[in-house]
């Protein structure tokens, strides 16, 4: 079929520029057949390069060229159910650009830009992450914590619908709040699972850093931060449950690093973390060799497997199957269950990115926190 | 003991039919509301009110327990033991339970060898009375912390508790029907199981729609087939207040139930006959007329076969 697929495309193009337009016109790039994915750019450029983020695979993977034509290709074999985020690099003259697909409109957006992302066979974006018309919105507001640590700092608080003083809420701090909101859909997620009464009514302080390679790598003052300053203030001016069964951790990437560091250095104060795609480096011998700024977080990794204790009692971990850190994140597992913690643990077909961070977000919010699902029926 | 007429309605919070279910009742006076699932949203009626015409005292049985506990210290600790004990004795069932589900659910997977259907459906039959008798059991057990308590407390005849009955059957001299809302279906249950609620509202007719639906049943059956956590087995809680008998109330069936999935269906079904497993989704209704049971055009059941069909055909 996929022989079948790139024989159609050499054949318009050789049929001229009008049958290749025609036969392009109604067709949707990149074409996903079984595992196979089918790029195409069209263009008088010298090359082009899929990249991509996946590791294991090679970082540029070369189109080609119908010649004859403008015309470029490339078919890749994709696991069934994956995400994969890319942009073409198109070298013209010399000159080396990274172009979103122009042949692709589904989008994923990061802090750092827009990728162009296909959909292996299987993948659906999870239906609990877009709005529900039914589901009642809670709402953000603001909330100032003057901190000794840090000084002072805003911070987004989600509030649930049906928001009421005389309740007591559990709370969840969620590291790079603002950008789960914004790149993970959290607050739709939030509130559909809450009304889904798959999660239970809480409360999320949304914290955001503007120093976080620092502040997140096991920096004391941030977990001092959390421990101290956050967590009192909010449990002060919000009805929270106040115990630590009710206090969650959560975050990606160096957000979770600071998190499980926080819940180290805080044993017994924080129950629950939700760690995805942690950036657990460690070594077991010689030095690492992912830069400077991982140093501390190394460092961190290491002393915490010589003696994790117990910093949560559950906690959910995942990881993108696609990523570099998927072997440190494996290690993880085992040793956080050796140290007597409810662990589960998720892998996916994706990669280091926010839409594989919001698909995991269901499991991982309702192993934290179960809803009331089984009890309520309204 | 039944009630002379019961009328079971699919959700309210998007398609409200309770007031024509009222109506139908030729109840014209006052209505008397139970929103006990609610908790401490309970008092917050007042969607119901202004779509009942404002016809409605609320009977406000969850703060009425909250004060019996706080008056009460003695027969709240005995509550608390029980509700711990009936939580252990759920999780025991439980542990039990999806590994006799399992069983259950395999054998239904499977493909009979052509020539020998019937040795596996002996197997399949005897997995789904396994499942049957471990029901059953439970609901034994259950029913003996119960009876024990009763026994022990005689609720109804504690001050705090006799206050309010006797507030509440005032309340319901007033009243010519009685409606029972969703939420939480455990805290209805025990708020409504604590007043002997179903003896003061005598022989009014009832109209009860989710968790309301569940908690009048005789068998509480909690379900969800696809929860985020867990393998979704349906599990029978506790015995209900029985206002009514043959059929089991499964409200938000289409959000909750794989309904197309006709093993589960045909699961359900054979696990609790000769009950009829009714699929209570929005604008369905059944009533009950005292004699037999009416299913509203639209109101489907489960069927053994693993289909879905009217509810009042046989």
């Amino acid at each position: 079929m996929i022989a079948t697929l790139v024989q159609d495309i050499e054949r318009h193009a050789r049929l001229g520029p009008r049958a290749l337009e025609g036969w392009l016109h109604d067709r949707q790039f990149p074409v996903v057949e079984g595992r196979t994915v089918t790029f195409v750019f069209r263009g008088h450029v010298d090359e082009v390069k899929l990249r991509h983020w996946i590791h294991g695979l090679a970082t540029a993977l070369p189109f080609h060229n119908v010649p004859g034509t403008d015309l470029w290709f490339l078919a890749i074999d994709v696991p069934e159910g994956s995400r994969l985020e890319y942009k073409l690099e198109v070298v013209s003259r010399g000159e080396h650009r990274l172009i979103q697909d122009p042949l692709n409109k589904n989008l994923a957006s990061d802090p750092y830009g827009v990728n162009s992302v296909v959909y292996g066979n299987g993948y659906q974006v999870p239906e609990w992450s877009i709005p529900d018309p039914e589901a009642r919105p809670g709402e953000i507001v603001e909330h100032e914590i003057v901190s000794h640590a840090l000084g002072t700092k805003k911070v987004q608080v989600y509030l649930p619908a049906r928001f009421r003083r005389s309740r007591r809420y559990p709370l969840l701090v969620v590291h790079d709040g603002v950008d789960y909101v914004r790149y993970a859909a959290l607050k739709t997620s939030l509130d559909n699972l809450i009304h889904r009464l798959e999660i239970p009514s809480m409360v999320v302080a949304l914290i955001q850093s503007q120093d976080r390679l620092r502040e997140y790598a096991d920096d004391p003052r941030h977990a001092d931060y959390l421990a101290r300053d956050l967590v009192p203030q909010l449990e002060t001016a919000f009805p929270l449950v106040g115990k630590p069964s009710a206090r969650a951790l959560a975050g990606a990437s160096f957000g979770a690093v600071a998190s499980l560091a926080a819940a180290w250095r805080y044993q017994g104060f924080f129950d629950r973390l939700m760690l995805q795609s942690g950036s657990f480096a460690f070594t077991d011998i010689g030095p690492h060799d992912r830069g400077p700024v991982f140093d501390p977080v190394v460092r961190f990794v290491n002393a915490f497997r010589r003696n994790p204790g117990k910093p949560a009692t559950h906690m959910y971990l995942s990881c993108g199957v696609y990523e570099s850190l998927i072997y440190y994140n494996r290690s993880m597992v085992p040793l956080l269950e050796r140290a007597g913690l409810e662990v589960k643990y998720s892998e996916a077909h994706d990669g280091h990115n926010w839409e594989n961070w919001r698909d995991r977000l269901r499991e991982g919010l309702s192993w934290l926190y179960p809803g009331p699902l089984w009890m309520v029926y309204e | 003991m039944h009630s002379a007429r019961v009328v079971l309605l699919g959700p309210q919070r998007l398609h409200r039919t309770l007031s024509h279910a009222v109506d139908s009742l030729r109840a014209h006076g006052m209505v008397a509301a139970v929103t006990a699932g609610w908790e401490e949203r309970e008092g917050e009626d007042q969607e119901m009110r202004e779509h009942l015409g404002g016809r409605t005292v609320n009977l406000r049985i969850w703060e009425r327990a909250e004060d019996v506990m706080a008056r009460d210290p003695e027969l709240a600790r005995a509550l608390r033991d029980r509700q711990d004990r009936l939580r252990e004795q759920h999780e025991l069932y439980r542990m039990r339970l999806v590994h006799a589900i399992e069983a259950a659910r395999e054998l239904l997977r499977r493909e009979p060898t052509p020539g020998r259907e019937e040795m596996l459906e002996a197997e399949r039959a005897g997995a789904i009375e396994a499942v049957r008798d471990l029901d059953e059991f439970h609901l034994r057990r259950v029913s003996l912390i119960h009876r024990e308590f009763e026994a022990e407390w005689v609720p109804v005849e504690r001050d705090a508790v006799a206050r309010h009955r006797h507030e509440l059957a005032q309340i319901l001299d007033t009243c010519e029907c009685v409606c029972v809302a969703g939420g939480h279906v455990v805290v209805l249950l025990h708020r409504l199981r604590l007043f002997d609620a179903l003896q003061i509202f005598g022989h009014r007719p009832i109209v009860a729609w989710s968790a309301g639906a569940m908690a009048l049943s005789e068998r509480v059956v909690l379900f969800h087939d696809s929860p985020p956590q867990g393998q979704g087995v349906a599990e029978l809680y506790d015995e209900g207040l029985g206002a009514y008998g043959g059929v089991l109330p499964f409200p938000h069936a289409k959000k909750r139930l794989r309904l197309h999935d006709q093993r589960r269906i045909t699961l359900l079904a054979r696990r609790f006959a000769p009950d009829r497993c009714i699929a209570l989704d929005p604008m369905t209704r059944m009533d009950w007329d005292g004699h037999r049971w009416h299913g509203e055009p639209g109101t489907l059941r489960m069927h053994e076969d693993g289909m879905l069909v009217q509810a009042g055909t046989p």
